[in-house]
């Protein structure tokens, strides 16, 4: 079987957002970059599917020419192939990043064969559009789920189970298909030294993609005014421990 | 002239609050515009009589005609059937706007609406400036920051953030005029039923319990082990708590994915948030935004988590967790 992955690269923003001068951008100056965690569960689940029924696996993500890093990482824990639909870095809204991918995906599948599967996140950690996925597989006419917690595949038809209050609901449907999945279908795998030498040497096909207008067109940014709490310090160590349970029982909550 | 189609889910017989946000906005946009809201319910043909009693007291909500799509194909969940149904309603409008709620299933129909009449979408939105260009502000990194941005496309297609806007209360004055209600029978393809809802399993899952605790005990990696998390689930215990860790707490496999507060995991609001050896990096935090109170337990006094809080110790963990069940139990057998 053959299964393509989506991934986004986004900065890792730890405890504070800090914005670009234009407050376009978020200042990136001093931070890592990763992909969504959804996303790299997606690399996971691809990475199992094709260790269990054999096949081809191939990461694709539109970004700038550092998102190479985040293919290379998915590389490392064994996806087979890398494209980087490579962009000057600017922000990409859902329409123009889903026309670009669906291109992509019908000029690969035109040289190396259908994808049974598309594995995509939920949503993009950053931008978290809820749609980029779907746009992809309307334009392909394939059907798809998302928000997806566990799936499997057998004769052509893809099972998937999305989590609701008291359950989930299960979804079946027919190859080839597109599957937005959620953290949690899997723990991701480390990669390991080996792997990470390997991918180093791995060459990533770049591609340079078209832009088509869309929207929505982003603005600006703005970091929500957080009310700076005030914290009353109970105290130090196991100490303070009378003062927590005096506490708990002034909120109600012993 | 101009209206709003806005999608709304129906629990008891009133829209579900998630629903009652999105009517609330729409009803913004329609006065902004000078225009009516319409409403779009969804009901399979066992529900559609009830579903057709309940909905013109949507009036109450400022619906003026609601279109309720009832039908053979509609029997089980199926996203792409009913983002035809909403589009063959939608082009017989014309419509200024579709709104929809933050709700799972709302969101992902408005995206498959998006991307057949192949016009933009905003997820996520808290405000909406019509004009000549609308102006939208929407959250990113789910809420942690927000983006203003222009909404171009006939119609504008929007969703509303969840919990981010206050819910619509229905008018109780009897001069609301009750909706009319039109039957629409969607024309769905086998094409629009391939990704279908086929069971339902309702052995899975404890984070619903989670989302709803009123005290949640919560581990990061100040915790330094999973065996460490024992502490956790015996404080937990004593105070009928719920346990709640980050996400480095689950991709050390310390502890399962349903557990985890935070942007990919479970957003909580109890009355009181114990986070104990977590630095508070705005993907968790955000899970917790709607927390009463946060009381840390934390070596370092300044972990970004402290801005949060409302009370502190600072510590380490494996001795204050343990001393205050310790005294719980001394104070519960004093009496
Ligand atoms: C797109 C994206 C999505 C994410 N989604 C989530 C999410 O849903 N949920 C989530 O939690 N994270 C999420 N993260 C990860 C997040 O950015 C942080 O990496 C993570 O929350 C940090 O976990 P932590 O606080 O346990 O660890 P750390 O940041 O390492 O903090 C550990 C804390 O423990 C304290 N400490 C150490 N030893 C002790 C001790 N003995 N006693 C007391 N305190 C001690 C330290 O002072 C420190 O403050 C996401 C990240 C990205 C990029
Ligand atoms: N720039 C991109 N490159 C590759 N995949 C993407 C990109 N943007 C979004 N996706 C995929 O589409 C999913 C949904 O994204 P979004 O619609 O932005 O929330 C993501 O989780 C990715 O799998």
């Amino acid at each position: 079987m053959r299964i393509l992955v989506l991934v986004k690269r986004v900065p890792a923003t730890g405890g504070r957002i800090v914005l670009a001068d234009d407050a376009r951008s978020i200042d990136t100056r001093y931070l890592g970059f990763v992909v969504s965690p959804h996303e790299e569960c997606a690399v996971e689940e691809a990475v199992r599917l094709i260790d269990a029924n054999g096949g081809e696996s191939v990461v694709l993500t539109l970004g700038p020419t550092e998102a190479a890093d985040q293919l290379r990482d998915a590389l490392a824990i064994g996806i087979e192939r890398a494209v980087l639909l490579e962009t000057d870095g600017s922000d990409w809204d859902p329409v123009a990043t889903a026309g670009a991918i669906t291109d992509a995906v019908k000029d690969l599948e035109a040289a190396g064969g259908p994808f049974d599967l598309i594995l995509a996140g939920n949503e993009s950690a950053d931008s978290g559009g809820y749609q980029v996925a779907i746009r992809v597989a309307v334009a392909l006419d394939r059907p798809i789920v998302t928000g997806i917690k566990a799936l499997e595949v057998r004769d052509g038809v893809a099972t998937a189970r999305r989590q609701v209050p008291g359950g989930a609901d299960v979804y079946e449907l027919p190859l080839p298909a597109v599957v937005a999945v959620r953290e949690g279908i899997n723990l991701p795998r480390y990669p390991s030294v080996p792997g990470r030498l390997r991918a180093k040497r791995k060459e990533i096909e770049r591609i340079v993609p078209e832009r088509r207008p869309g929207g929505p067109t982003l603005d600006r940014l703005q970091v929500p005014v957080e009310q700076e709490q005030h914290v009353e310090i109970l105290g130090n160590g196991p100490e303070a421990a009378p003062r927590v349970v005096e506490l708990m029982r002034e909120l109600g909550v012993l | 002239m101009s209206a709003v189609l806005v999608l709304v889910e129906l629990a008891g017989g009133a829209p579900d609050r998630l629903s009652a946000e999105a009517l609330g906005v729409a009803g913004g946009i329609a006065k902004a515009i000078g225009g009516e809201v319409h409403a779009v319910v969804f009901a399979s043909a066992s529900e559609a009589d009830g579903a057709a009693d309940a909905a013109p007291a949507l009036g109450g909500y400022g619906v003026s005609t609601v279109d309720l799509v009832a039908g053979e194909g509609l029997a089980a969940y199926a996203p792409a059937a009913w983002a035809a149904a909403v589009t063959q309603v939608a082009t017989a409008g014309p419509f200024a706007a579709i709104v929809a709620s933050g709700g799972e299933r709302a969101t992902e129909v408005l995206a498959h609406v998006a991307a057949r009449v192949d016009v933009p979408m905003a997820a996520n939105v808290v405000s909406v400036l019509p004009g000549d260009r609308w102006r939208v502000t929407r959250q990113r990194w789910a809420g942690s920051l927000l983006e203003e941005a222009f909404l171009d496309g006939q119609p504008r297609l929007l969703t509303v953030a969840a919990h981010a806007v206050p819910a619509l209360e229905p008018s109780a004055s009897a001069s609301a005029a009750p909706a009319t209600v039109t039957r629409v029978d969607p024309a769905i393809t086998d094409a629009d039923l391939r990704a279908r809802v086929v069971g339902h399993d309702m052995t899975a899952g404890d984070s619903i319990s989670l989302a709803d605790a009123k005290v949640v005990v919560g581990g990061g990696r100040g915790l330094g082990s999973a065996e460490a998390f024992a502490m956790l689930d015996e404080l937990a215990g004593l105070l009928g708590a719920a346990v709640g860790v980050s996400r480095v707490a689950t991709s050390l496999g310390w502890r399962p994915h349903a557990q985890q507060i935070g942007q990919t995991g479970t957003r909580i609001a109890p009355d009181l948030y114990i986070a104990c050896g977590i630095s508070g990096a705005i993907q968790h935090i955000v899970g917790a935004k709607a927390a009463k109170r946060i009381l840390v337990i934390n070596t370092d006094p300044d972990a970004p988590i402290f801005r949060r809080a409302s009370y502190a110790v600072i510590g380490d963990v494996t001795a204050v967790v343990p001393a205050i069940s310790a005294e719980i139990r001394r104070v519960r057998g004093g009496g």
